[in-house]
């Protein structure tokens, strides 16, 4: 992009790594030492320093500070953003590296096309596509009863919010209010799913930069909310369970206490990865000043949630266009000022803690009542009343073959889902199944976005900029 | 609202329609105006690139129809611009210029419908093979189906 700075000006926050320590007389006499043992007895050779004068291996010794610029900005020590200046090199010294589809580190089925100036990554193309299943095409052929089947399917991370949006937008054309339960319950998955994807966020993130140990450290953590989500819906991914026309099933019982565990120990297991990560220098090295997305080009790009948020800007559709009653919850929007993948880390990690204060608030305020409408038009009767009544069973026969008509027109809603804004794009001819569906997903403007942030970076930074934009390939290609 | 007020002060051309869920002003704007009215959005305010899509109506005058969606985060508020773009000559000038990031999604609307916007940097199929043919979401491109065979069942003796 020829609108990326070169630099970007600001307060940056120094890295705390120091430069390194000369190495006294003393310490590298014993290295000289064993080195010599180690010449004779293991590498079995009497000849001094043969294995130094190939390589430097084994040495271990820390090159200088400040010798070159490319060295400070390896430590960054003196970096103000991880753009490299250099003369752009003839277009014969370019290399062509092709990464991915399937790399471990591009989170499913992404694939760069890069070109590399040495160690420099000159330009970057995001090649989409390969999981793409036609779900706008197929949307069109299932009634809006078997339509959020089908959209839960798109963000697989975080369905619950693929579903809210799709029954927003159903609801909006039908003109169905929902009772407050069904609110409330929505609020408490979707907040909870929030949290679990974020979990997972914070797992792929930890390991693209070496700490293994956090893919299990988040997978464990997400494992109770998953066990909730299965006790509730029946699933541990692709719900269906929230509907236009509420929720399918009200919450199971002492769902309350399962609830109190998830936030005390998720709590904890968040409290964990802070201390593994906000002072460890090796992560600091790796995420300050990388990966630099600029206010003006997230809005130009349409980039959103905690990348938008992580440059500074303060916006959440939560607090803008407040959908299923979230505005009766009280939480913050964190935002960053810097745009870089630390930036991103500390709002995440400040949004599963508001996340949780919100689910905390709908357990303490969660209204009895109903979870889902009373108009036999949208939801079908209790089982009960079908042996009953002939009204019931001529509702639940219509709605289980030919689904609901929605009334002509379009509507566009959107939810705040944990990688940005989720839209549903919805055009009704009048019938029962959709005209036209369209999905506006935020990681398909995050992998867009992908060059504005690698663009004169390093090839070392590529994962670290793309573990931070958590894209999930099901949510871009559909 | 003012910030809709301006713009349809000066394109007199462009419909404006008021959608009260969630509360937003949706503008049908023909397609020779398009590109201008939206630099005019643009520095009215709603400088935030959120979504384009096309969508078939098959039957109706023009067929094709791009919608895109602005936002002002100043001003907290949507605007939905809607084009007409005829079958028989599908084009409409690209606003890549603008929001670069209707790049991607305007290559999928190429991709998925056969609108061609002129001005693109890089029109070329996004999600779909380059070799495809056709274009799969237009109305008149049926959803198909494999055959399946299935095992003729043993007959009885």
């Amino acid at each position: 992009m020829s609108d990326t700075p070169n630099v970007v000006t600001g307060d940056l926050e120094a890295p705390t790594t120091e430069a390194p320590q000369e190495l006294s007389e003393s310490t590298s006499e014993v290295a000289e030492n064993r080195r010599e043992v180690h010449d004779m007895w293991v590498a079995g050779s009497e000849e001094p320093g043969w294995m130094r004068s190939y390589t430097d291996e084994g040495a271990q010794e820390m090159l200088d500070a400040g010798d070159e610029p490319v060295q400070e900005i390896y430590r960054g020590t003196v970096v103000t953003d991880d753009f490299i200046e250099d003369e752009p090199a003839d277009d014969d010294e370019l290399q062509i590296l092709n990464m991915g589809p399937q790399h471990p580190s591009t989170h499913g089925v992404l694939r760069l096309h890069l070109e590399l100036d040495g160690e420099t990554i000159r330009r970057v193309k995001p090649i989409i596509g390969y999981l793409h299943t036609g779900m706008e095409k197929t949307a069109e052929t299932l009634t809006y009863m078997q339509g959020s089947t089908n959209v839960t399917r798109m963000d697989y991370l975080s369905p619950m919010h693929m579903e809210l949006a799709f029954s927003l937008a159903v609801e909006s054309l039908l003109g169905v209010e929902i009772p407050e339960r069904g609110q409330a319950i929505r609020i408490l998955l979707t907040e909870l799913n929030r949290v679990s994807s974020h979990l997972v966020w914070a797992a792929t993130q930890g390991t693209d930069l070496g700490a293994v140990s956090m893919l299990i450290y988040g997978l464990r953590d997400r494992e109770y909310i998953l066990q909730f989500f299965e006790k509730t819906t029946g699933l541990r991914m692709n719900h269906n369970f929230i509907r236009p026309g509420g929720v399918a099933a009200d919450l199971p019982d002492g769902w309350e206490e399962d609830i109190e565990q998830i936030i005390g120990k998720v709590e904890q297991g968040v409290s964990e990865y802070e201390e593994l990560f906000n002072g460890n220098p090796i992560f600091r090295d790796r995420t300050i000043g990388v990966g630099v997305i600029t206010p003006e080009e997230c809005k130009a790009l349409g980039v959103s949630g905690p990348i938008a948020r992580g440059s500074g800007i303060n916006w959440d559709l939560r607090k803008a266009f407040p959908y299923s009653g979230i505005e009766k919850y009280d939480f913050e929007v964190p935002t960053g000022k810097h745009g870089d993948v630390w930036d991103r880390y500390i709002v995440r990690i400040e949004e599963i803690k508001q996340s949780l204060g919100i689910v905390r608030q709908v357990l303490e305020t969660m209204p009895a009542g109903d979870y889902r409408t009373e108009d036999r038009k949208v939801t079908p009767p209790p089982r009960k009343r079908i042996d009953e009544s002939m009204e019931a069973l001529i509702h639940h026969f219509k709605l289980f073959t030919s689904g609901f008509k929605a009334p002509a027109g379009e509507t566009y809603r959107a939810v705040e889902s944990p990688r940005g804004e989720l839209g549903m794009y919805i055009v009704s001819d009048g019938r029962e199944r959709p005209w036209r569906m369209h999905a506006r997903t935020p990681s398909f403007n995050h992998v867009q976005a992908l060059p504005t942030m690698m663009t004169d970076s390093l090839v070392a930074d590529i994962v670290a900029t793309i573990a931070s934009c958590d894209p999930v390939l099901g949510d871009v290609d559909r | 609202m003012s910030i809709y007020s301006s713009l349809a002060d000066a394109f007199p051309s462009v419909e404006f329609e008021k959608v009260l869920d969630p509360p937003q002003d949706v503008a049908h704007v023909p397609a020779a105006d398009y590109p201008e009215f939206v630099a005019a959005a643009k520095t009215a305010g709603f400088d935030v690139f959120a979504d384009l899509c096309g969508v078939d109506y098959l039957r109706r005058d023009p067929r094709f129809e791009v919608v895109l969606n602005l936002l002002s985060y100043s001003e907290s508020a949507r605007l939905r611009i809607r084009v007409g773009v005829p079958a028989a000559d599908p084009k409409l000038a690209s606003i890549t210029d603008l929001f670069p990031g209707a790049n991607f999604y305007e290559r999928e609307a190429f991709d998925l419908f056969g609108v061609v916007f002129e001005g693109h940097p890089d029109l070329t199929r996004i999600v779909l093979p380059d070799d495809w043919e056709g274009h799969p979401l237009r109305k008149d491109y049926a959803v198909g189906s494999v055959p399946v065979r299935f095992k003729e069942s043993p007959k009885a003796q």
